[in-house]
Order: structure tokens, then C-alpha cells, then sequence
């Protein structure tokens, strides 16, 4: 309980807050590479996904991109690009390495999503006469959204969490409190840059929820 | 003064295969570490998920609290994990270990648990009146029905567990993530590409084999494939 104690010593005081590399730039730096990264791998993702599901194609793919994924450290990813050419254009290697990650969950949902749309839905708008698009956009793509978004917010608090990554490649974000917290032997620091990132993740979770809760009642369901 | 060697290692290329030569010690004790820290923690977490899963479907009241617990422990991200637990650990292995059991337990209490709900209600009482007691009952027809969706959580649990080892150089216990942070700091290509080649294959073949096990343990889930 003392080194709680301490390292909420440690997070209280307000020197540690303001100045380079002081917690509060480092929680500005920690959400801008979520939010770069997120934003690109939905730009990815969702699209490819999407298509994917309305012609009911590449099931199989993205299934199994998500098992490899997982089976690949991140980690790993990001020292061996670190070490490539990319590595000389600074954040790169890392904004890759975590968009790599953050691809896998999204399609996956997403995919699955657009394929649980009631199949006489479907047939029911296309004997209405809409056009593929039409049906994609106007019928599938609503009725996928609550899956959609869980595979957004899954990735987005996994994002959050991994992100701490970078800091071991050098890079920035909340995960150079932890790391400079261990290269000076200091625990408190440690404890106290962890519960930040951590508190970070529950509240990136909780604002999906909260959106959610608040979102139109068709897309408030969560698989 | 002699000439330094003019081999792949002094050219720091990618690919070496005077790496691997010269280094088989460094990387066979890396990748013995990794198997035990990935053995080691998916058996304790397996051991602690199993009584978990029975109780949350035991107990209705308690199914909340496991799942909502172990949900919270998910988030919270590996790096910071490890710092957590490092007050009570220090650095060790066991901190590693515990990290790692941590996570795996989310995904194995998720899988057992959604195993055992999905075995069928008439199952169960056609069982009961063929006169298994309750014990018999869970140990003859609810887990081996349950055991399909309690091996792909195995399986996911597995695979994730490699790879996050690789995390734990970071207190100097990460198995082949030694070798990967080491690599980085020195620059050196081959040894980084090796141990994340290493990594990779470590995590494809135990999931091939949990794959192989599971087939063996279900011979009636092969009878009615589609």
C-alpha cells in the first residue's frame, strides 16, 4: 500500500504534470497516436470490410488475418521497421506497426457484422429495387453498425493500451512515464504511469458506451 | 592488426546465416525461456479459469463480478501490466508469469463459460435421467461438449501469450524479446529478424498442435463436420 501511496504522490504533483516530457504532454502525444492510428486503420478497414461483406466473399481472409495478427508481437513488428529505412522517418514505424494491429480486430468485426444482416432483409430490398450501393449503404451498413462500432472500440482501447509500446522504441506517449519510471529504478513512477494509462483505456471504453447509449435505438444493441 | 571478418554479421544484413551458427546457444536458451514462460502461465491461468467458469455458471450472481473482472484486466495494457504487478514481483520471471496468466485468463473464462452454456438443456436432463449425479453430469457430458469453444479460447489465449512475452524484456525476462530488445539498442539486424521469425513460429506450431489435440479430444465433432 506504500508504493500506492507514493505513486499517488507521484501523480498529484504538479511538477510532474507541466514541462517537456511532463505527464500532460505526454497524454497529448499518447491521443494524437491513437487517434492518427485508429483513424488510418478505419480508413482501411472498414471499407475493405464492408465490400467484403456485401458480396459475402473473404470470410475465410479475415478470419484468419485476425489469427495471424495475434500470433505476430507488435512489439517485434515495431523494432524490426524501427530498423528498416522507415525507421529514419520518425513516428512512422510506430504509426505502421499499430495500424498493422488495429486492422485485424476492425475487419473482422465489421465483416462479421455486415454478413448477421437478416438475409430477408436483404432480399426484401433488393425486391424493392435498390442497387447494390443502395442496399449497402441504406440497408446493410445500419444494420451492421453496432457491430461495426464494438470492432472500433475494441481496437480503439487496444490502441490506447499498446501504444505504451512506442516508448520502448523510443518513441513518445504515456508509455515513457513507465519506462523512465524503470530506468530509474523508481516504482512509484511505474505504478503511477500505468494507472494513467490504464484510467486512459477505461475512459477511451466508457466513451464508446456512454456514444453508444446515446446513439439512435437501432444502434444501440452490441453484439 | 587482423582484418575483420568480411561475413553477413560484420555487414549487418538481415538474413545470416553465420548468426545462427555462431549464436545457437543465445537463441535456443531464448526460445527455451519463451516456452516456459508461455507453458507455465497458460497452464496457471487454465487451472484458475476452469473453477471460475463453473462458479460464474454456478452462481448467477457470480457471473457478473468474473466476467467484469476479468474484462478489466484485459484493458489494461501489457507494458503497464507488468509495472503493476511489479511492486508485489519485483523484477522476476514471476512477474512476467503473472502478467501473462492475468491476461489469458480473460479469454479462457469467456470460452469455457460460453462452452458450457451452449451444451443443450434437453442434453443435460436426458443425462440427469439416465442417473448422473451432478459431478458425473459435468465431468462425462457438460465439459467434453464444452470442450470446442473452451479450446479455441485455449488456442487465442496461446497464440496471444507468445507474443506478449516478448514484452517482459522489458524486466529482462521476455524469452525471445530479449534478444529483440537487445537487437534494437545494437542495431543489429539479424538477431532482430531471427527472434521475431522465432516468435511467429513458436506461436503457429503450438497452435497447430492445441489444433491437433482438440481433434483428438472430440473424435464426434469429426463424425458431423460440414
Amino acid at each position: 500500500m506504500n508504493t500506492l501511496a507514493e505513486a499517488w504522490r507521484w501523480l498529484t504533483d504538479p511538477a510532474h504534470w507541466s514541462g517537456d516530457g511532463g505527464i500532460a504532454q505526454r497524454l497529448v502525444e499518447h491521443l494524437w497516436l491513437t487517434s492518427v492510428c485508429l483513424g488510418l486503420s478505419c480508413l482501411i478497414a472498414l471499407p475493405v470490410a464492408l465490400v467484403l461483406g456485401h458480396v459475402g466473399r473473404g470470410g475465410a481472409l479475415a478470419v484468419n488475418l485476425s489469427h495471424i495478427g495475434r500470433a505476430v508481437p507488435t512489439f517485434a513488428v515495431l523494432v524490426l521497421l524501427l530498423l528498416s529505412p522507415i525507421g529514419a522517418y520518425g513516428s512512422w514505424p510506430t504509426v505502421i506497426a499499430l495500424v498493422l494491429f488495429a486492422v485485424p480486430p476492425l475487419l473482422v468485426n465489421a465483416y462479421t457484422g455486415m454478413r448477421g444482416v437478416d438475409r430477408d432483409v436483404v432480399r426484401a430490398a433488393r425486391g424493392m429495387g435498390m442497387t447494390g450501393r443502395q442496399m449497402l449503404l441504406g440497408v446493410e451498413l445500419p444494420l451492421a453498425l453496432p457491430l461495426i462500432l464494438t470492432g472500433v472500440r475494441i481496437a480503439a482501447v487496444q490502441l490506447v493500451a499498446t501504444a505504451t509500446l512506442a516508448a520502448l522504441a523510443g518513441g513518445g506517449g504515456l508509455g515513457r512515464i513507465i519506462t523512465a519510471g524503470f530506468n530509474l529504478a523508481s516504482t512509484p513512477q511505474v505504478v503511477a504511469g500505468a494507472a494513467l494509462v490504464a484510467a486512459f483505456a477505461l475512459a477511451v471504453e466508457g466513451l464508446f458506451v456512454l456514444g453508444q447509449r446515446l446513439a439512435p435505438a437501432w444502434a444501440r444493441e452490441s453484439g | 592488426m587482423a582484418q575483420p571478418p568480411d561475413d553477413c554479421l560484420a555487414r549487418n544484413e538481415w538474413i545470416c546465416g553465420e548468426y545462427l551458427t555462431t549464436r545457437r546457444g543465445i537463441l535456443l536458451d531464448a526460445v527455451v525461456q519463451h516456452l516456459q514462460l508461455t507453458g507455465v502461465s497458460v497452464l496457471i491461468a487454465l487451472a484458475l479459469a476452469v473453477p471460475l467458469a463453473l462458479a460464474a455458471r454456478r452462481w448467477r450472481w457470480a457471473a457478473g463480478p468474473v466476467l467484469g473482472l476479468t474484462t478489466v484486466l484485459y484493458a489494461i495494457p501489457s507494458l503497464a501490466m507488468f509495472s503493476l504487478l511489479l511492486p508485489v514481483y519485483g523484477l522476476s520471471a514471476a512477474l512476467v508469469i503473472a502478467g501473462l496468466v492475468l491476461y489469458s485468463l480473460t479469454l479462457l473464462v469467456r470460452n469455457i463459460l460460453a462452452g458450457l452454456r451452449s451444451v443443450p438443456e434437453e442434453t443435460r436432463q436426458a443425462a440427469r435421467g439416465m442417473g448422473y449425479g451432478p459431478l458425473r453430469l459435468l465431468l462425462a457430458v457438460e465439459l467434453p461438449l464444452a470442450l470446442p469453444a473452451a479450446m479455441a479460447g485455449l488456442r487465442i489465449a496461446t497464440v496471444s501469450a507468445v507474443s506478449l512475452v516478448t514484452i517482459g524484456a522489458i524486466v529482462g525476462h521476455g524469452g525471445l524479446g530479449n534478444l529483440i530488445y537487445s537487437g534494437m539498442n545494437t542495431y543489429f539486424k539479424a538477431q532482430v529478424l531471427t527472434a521475431s521469425a522465432l516468435c511467429v513460429l513458436i506461436a503457429v506450431i503450438a497452435d497447430l498442435l492445441l489444433l491437433g489435440a482438440q481433434r483428438l479430444a472430440t473424435p464426434w465433432a469429426r463424425a458431423g463436420a460440414t
